[in-house]
């Protein structure tokens, strides 16, 4: 038998290469992304129609004391998002749109003791609230303030609450969930579709025609603390 | 009955009476917050951790130190500590006790508390430190149990049982380490985020520890050989030795390379000024043995007990200072749970004391009762 050198490397690598045709066989995975055109958002203006569209549509509670509020989706200074650095000066006191980043590599998910809290293959970063034990491991590993904890029962501070979706028990964490429920039945997320400047642009990150991927590859987007290694799955145009 | 008994019998029974109405105080708050939820306490979405995780970090040290009294008892012969390692040990065991208790305290839904179980995840490390904490509890308990069984029935302790002792010595260690890492593994918080948080918490538990047992040794009046006593003193003057030093390794980090993103706290600075003044009573002091171990005790418990979990949430991720003060009820909680610990060490201590002073008609005037 003749057996070349070339040959003999083919032989060692072949599980490897068979390997990865069937990955690449496979039903191309999905990776939901958001897209935040920070000139587009008219939030300066006073406009928070994406907030309130969040908060009704998940029940969010709205608790007038700072210590205990709950918040999905808020605005916040630009400084704050993204150090001071990171932005210019006329820029830093420019408010943009503060929300869960479903990281790609979520600490959160790592810390959690119970996998209360989790990462969908399709990068969504998920919570059970049935099985949430509240020990805040999550909120200390988060390095962008996205969760909150229910340190009171949030239900008498929801006005006109939404029958379709559950309302959390004190002594919970929760965040933003990318809107899975209305991902499920293929609709965009809430704050997405409430946005009248169309400034939140929301797409699957691995399809190549998808409005995000084109975005990302035509404009300058910055993502926070990209040097945490979390990978965060929402961007900002600036 | 001499007048000397009938007093320590009265010291006793106030002892006893104060711990009760400590624990039954921080019952009832504990109620008030199963009802009202977390929000009864001091903490808020910013400083999301506050006083009870603070205290379970420092009650997780004084457990780990009694490795202080077995590793020289077991693995180098000294026959010194060979009567208070027992001591050691049940310090260890209600420290464990009430760490736990304060991590149940620190939960939202207690009533889930049994999912760290049913969807273990080996992936947190509060899954290790459950593991840690209560394998160390485990172990302290068999320790305990055999060796004052042993003693009550004047027969060395079974061959079988000094791999366990010798297990508790690197257990030890781990459960303090572990407890480190739930902090200095994440990178959103700087002031956690550095390699020597665990040697740093060791060197703090060992110097605090020992120092908690020779206060009361002394408040229970328990007699100790001078022996172990000076040999204790070595420990805890090494252990605040290294403390000291890794305190100022981290200082010359974070000012050294200008980064220092993070300020310190004042109490940090109040903490390492009297963790100093303590090394210095302990190094040239060593008359004055009792106020030295207080100190260090006091100085120690200021650091880990009280700023090192709050300053890792200040300022937030967003650059927001949120003040951090616990209210009434939480403190009653805490301070429930500590005398809950108490009153399980003072049980602990004395069935040991009866135990001991059972026929022997010299060790009885030591003896609390």
């Amino acid at each position: 038998m003749n057996l070349t050198r070339s040959g003999f490397l083919r032989f060692l690598t072949a599980p490897l290469v068979l390997l990865s045709r069937r990955r690449a066989c496979a039903a191309p995975n999905r990776r939901w992304a958001l897209v935040i055109d920070n000139r587009r958002c008219m939030q300066d203006a006073g406009c928070s129609a994406c907030i309130q569209a969040c908060h009704r549509a998940h029940n969010v509670p709205r608790i007038p004391d700072a210590r205990h509020e709950v918040k999905w989706l808020w605005k916040e200074r630009f400084q704050n998002l993204f150090g001071a650095e990171a932005v210019p000066v006329a820029a830093q006191n420019r408010l943009a749109l503060a929300l869960c980043n479903h990281c790609d590599n979520p600490p959160c998910t790592r810390v959690c003791p119970t996998a209360a809290t989790w990462k969908r293959p399709d990068g969504v970063v998920m919570m059970d609230w049935h099985r949430c034990i509240g020990c805040r491991y999550c909120m200390a590993a988060c390095p962008y303030a996205s969760r909150s904890f229910n340190w009171i029962d949030p239900k008498p501070y929801i006005t006109g609450p939404t029958p379709d979706f559950p309302r959390r028990t004190k002594g919970v964490v929760e965040k933003c969930n990318f809107c899975e429920e209305r991902l499920a039945v293929g609709k965009a997320p809430a704050c997405v579709e409430a946005c009248p400047e169309r400034s939140l642009v929301f797409g699957d990150l691995n399809d190549p025609q998808s409005e995000v991927r084109q975005l990302l590859n035509s404009r300058f987007t910055i993502r926070r603390h990209p040097e945490l290694g979390t990978r965060p799955s929402v961007f900002y145009v600036v | 009955m001499s007048s000397e008994h009938s007093a320590s019998r009265l010291y006793y029974r106030a002892w006893i009476g104060a711990l009760s109405v400590l624990i039954a105080a921080g019952l009832a708050s504990y109620l008030r917050q199963l009802d009202y939820g977390l929000g009864l306490t001091g903490m808020s979405r910013d400083v999301s951790w506050g006083l009870y995780i603070g205290q379970f970090t420092f009650a997780v040290g004084i457990a780990a130190s009694a490795v202080m009294l077995v590793l020289p008892c077991y693995l180098h012969n000294a026959k010194a500590f060979s009567k208070i390692v027992l001591y050691g040990e049940f310090i260890a065991i209600s420290a464990v006790a009430s760490c736990m208790l304060f991590i149940f305290a620190d939960m939202g839904q207690p009533g889930r508390v049994l999912n760290m179980i049913f969807y273990a995840s080996p992936r947190s490390i509060m899954f290790w430190d459950m593991i840690s904490l209560s394998g160390y509890l485990a172990i302290n308990a068999v320790c305990a149990a055999v060796t004052l069984r042993a003693e009550r029935n004047e027969l060395p302790p079974p061959a079988w049982l000094r791999p366990i002792v010798l297990l508790s010595i690197p257990w030890a260690v781990s459960i303090h380490t572990v407890t480190a890492f739930l902090y200095c593994g994440l990178a959103a918080r700087p002031f956690w985020f550095t390699a020597i948080l665990a040697p740093r918490f060791l060197a703090s538990a060992f110097a605090s520890g020992p120092a908690l047992l020779l206060l009361i040794l002394r408040a229970a009046g328990i007699h100790i050989e001078p022996g172990a006593r000076g040999k204790l003193a070595t420990v805890i003057t090494y252990a605040m030795a290294l403390n000291v030093f890794f305190v100022l390794l981290e200082l010359f980090t974070h000012f050294y390379s200008g980064i220092g993103h993070h300020p310190l706290p004042p109490v940090f600075w109040i903490s390492a000024v009297l963790s100093t003044a303590a090394f210095f009573l302990l190094l040239f002091f060593r008359r004055h043995l009792i106020p030295a171990c207080a100190l260090t005790f006091f100085a120690l418990w200021l650091d880990k007990g009280l700023t090192m979990v709050t300053a890792g949430f200040n300022p937030s991720p967003l650059g927001v200072v949120t003040a951090y003060t616990p209210t009434a009820p939480e403190i009653a909680i805490a301070a429930g749970i500590w005398s809950a610990g108490a009153l399980l060490a003072t049980v602990l201590f004395r069935r040991a004391t009866a135990v001991r002073a059972y026929g022997s008609t010299e060790v009885v005037e030591e003896v609390l009762i």
